[in-house]
């Protein structure tokens, strides 16, 4: 069995994929993004319910691949409790972990560090990010009212 | 056993580990393609039809040499109505704008069908809109054939055209192309056919199959990319307003107006890909010589190898005609509940090389209640060791997403 797909599919992943968790829609939520990934037909939502500068729920729904799954619900278990202005951080650091830029930043993900093994499949990086990119959204439009504009990582 | 040898195709020989099962997205090219595109450029590289010395001379005849040869290929005697464009989508906005714009008006009926890939769906569909008329899909039957029944019903006697696909690129299904221009011209509508997939996999007689358009993209049949074209009848070419204006299609510009000229100059303004040409020249050269008939009972026999092989993967969930006859050489299926494009990125590790995804088939996708598949798809470089390694790479991924449910 190859090691790097051991890496990409650890089963952390593979659990987090089969059963998601914060899976459901969120009726009182303060902010919602969609994410759409239009080339492979990914599309997720992100519920947040923010308590001033505090994200205290937060929810996805949606279909896509095992990568953009799990990463959506490790993303929710991670920024649950945490002030934007964390998740913002977060996600930069994230990012930097995914795309192979910063992989020293790994340790600081905490469990999201699963993911890391994306950093060897240049393709599968829109996957893992995509929950994140409509959580930041979500968090943008929270500041612009009425902008409900999808994102999209393509 | 493959019908070309692996030889022939650099890219192929240089990756002996490669598995190349996306011939339905791209093929891979002939080296005496290659060749030939290098040659134009080395040896007779000059403006088609402007200048008066020479070299431009040989280009325009190096040129008119590539559509006489393509057209010979696709069955069409009269070659100069085969118009060069950058591939079938472009073909098909070239006749849903030129002819759509021309004959369909408000309150008449266009007619799809449920196989579409978007290249021959949206163009339709947005005609459609823009004119206010009526856009209907013909649905299909459960083993993956167009409807005739429902066809024959939804072609009433406002409809203007019909536009099909020779075969399906997501599931491989070969149409009943004489039977859909039967049922089009029935009530004197066009019959306007898509043969991406069909021109690459199967013989095609242009002059005998009736259809009013045929159009195909060069890159899917062992040419470059960027270079395609549709057949259109002379009656119809001829009564079209031109597709975009430039240089080359004019014959003459006064001040106030202008006057077209001849086929198939009118459909190809400015500079014309010369270079492309040729290569798709040389490669339907090399198709001839392979012969339609031994790259059709290749694929037919790949595809029933497939068929029988992933039939056995437990869990595996094919799309598409049962038999590998009824199909071209494209293998449609998911596994399991694990993503395509998992299922995609694990086979790549292997070398082995499929689409994952919607197909640029929307519609179709959302008909079979799926948002994608995993498509294999054969030609003449494939063999059915390619059909093991897939299998074999198949099973892996299933037990590496079903190790660890618990």
């Amino acid at each position: 069995m190859s090691a790097e797909l051991d890496e990409l599919y650890q089963s952390i992943i593979l659990d987090h994929n089969r059963r998601p968790r914060n899976f459901r829609v969120m009726d009182d939520a303060s902010a919602h993004a969609e994410g759409k990934n239009p080339l492979c037909g990914d599309q997720l939502t992100i519920w947040l319910k923010l308590d001033g500068e505090l994200i205290s729920d937060v929810s996805f729904q949606g279909s896509g691949c095992a990568i953009s799954k799990a990463s959506a619900s490790l993303m929710t278990a991670a920024i649950k409790g945490k002030s934007r202005g964390e998740a913002e951080q977060l996600f930069t650091k994230f990012h930097g972990v995914v795309t192979g830029t910063h992989p020293e930043d790994a340790e600081a993900l905490g469990s999201l560090k699963a993911l890391g093994g994306v950093s060897r499949f240049p393709l599968r990086v829109k996957c893992a990010s995509l929950a994140w990119h409509a959580m930041h959204a979500a968090l943008v439009q929270n500041d612009v009212a009425g902008s409900t504009a999808p994102v999209t990582t393509e | 056993m493959s019908a070309a040898p692996r030889a022939d195709f650099p890219l192929l020989a240089a990756n002996p580990g490669l598995v190349y099962l996306d011939s339905a997205a791209t093929s891979q090219k002939p080296r005496v393609v290659l060749d030939a595109m290098r040659s134009y450029y080395e040896n007779a590289n000059a403006n088609p039809h402007r200048g008066a010395y020479k070299l431009s001379g040989i280009s325009t005849e190096v040129y008119h040499d590539a559509r006489r040869e393509v057209a010979r290929f696709l069955g069409a005697a009269d070659a100069d109505t085969l118009i060069f464009t950058r591939g079938t989508t472009e073909s098909v906005n070239l006749l849903a704008t030129a002819w759509g714009h021309q004959h369909v008006h408000r309150g008449d009926r266009i007619v799809v069908t449920r196989l579409e890939h978007h290249a021959n769906f949206v163009p339709w569909q947005q005609l459609a809109r823009d004119v206010g008329a009526e856009f209907r899909i013909c649905e299909l039957t459960h083993d993956g054939h167009v409807d005739l029944d429902q066809l024959r019903a939804l072609v009433t006697a406002n409809t203007k055209v019909v536009a099909f696909g020779h075969v399906s690129n997501a599931l491989g299904t070969i149409n009943d192309v004489p039977e859909i221009v039967k049922i089009a011209h029935a009530i004197g509508a066009v019959a306007f056919c898509d043969g991406a997939q069909g021109a690459p996999h199967l013989r095609v007689a242009f002059d005998d199959l009736e259809v009013d358009a045929y159009a195909f993209s060069g890159h899917k049949m062992l040419g470059p990319m960027g270079i395609g074209g549709v057949i259109v009848r002379r009656k119809l070419l001829e009564a079209m307003h031109p597709y975009q204006f430039g240089g080359d299609m004019i014959e003459f510009v006064f001040d106030g107006d202008t006057t077209w000229n001849v086929l198939p100059h009118k459909f190809e303004a400015g500079t014309p890909n010369v270079a492309d040409a040729v290569g798709l020249a040389a490669a339907v050269r090399y198709l001839d010589a392979l012969g339609m008939g031994v790259v059709r009972a290749h694929e037919v026999a790949l595809s029933r190898y497939a068929l029988e092989r992933l039939a056995a993967i437990d869990g595996l969930h094919l799309y598409g005609p049962a038999s590998a006859e009824a199909r071209s050489g494209v293998v449609s299926f998911t596994l399991g509940d694990i993503h395509p494009h998992d299922v995609s990125t694990m086979l790549d590790v292997d070398g082995v090389c499929v689409r994952a995804g919607h197909h640029c088939a929307q519609p179709l996708m959302r008909a079979l209640h799926t948002n994608a598949t995993v498509r294999a798809s054969f030609y003449v470089y494939n063999t059915a060791a390619d059909v093991d390694a897939l299998a074999t790479s198949l099973a892996k991924a299933k037990a590496r997403f079903h190790a660890h449910v618990g």
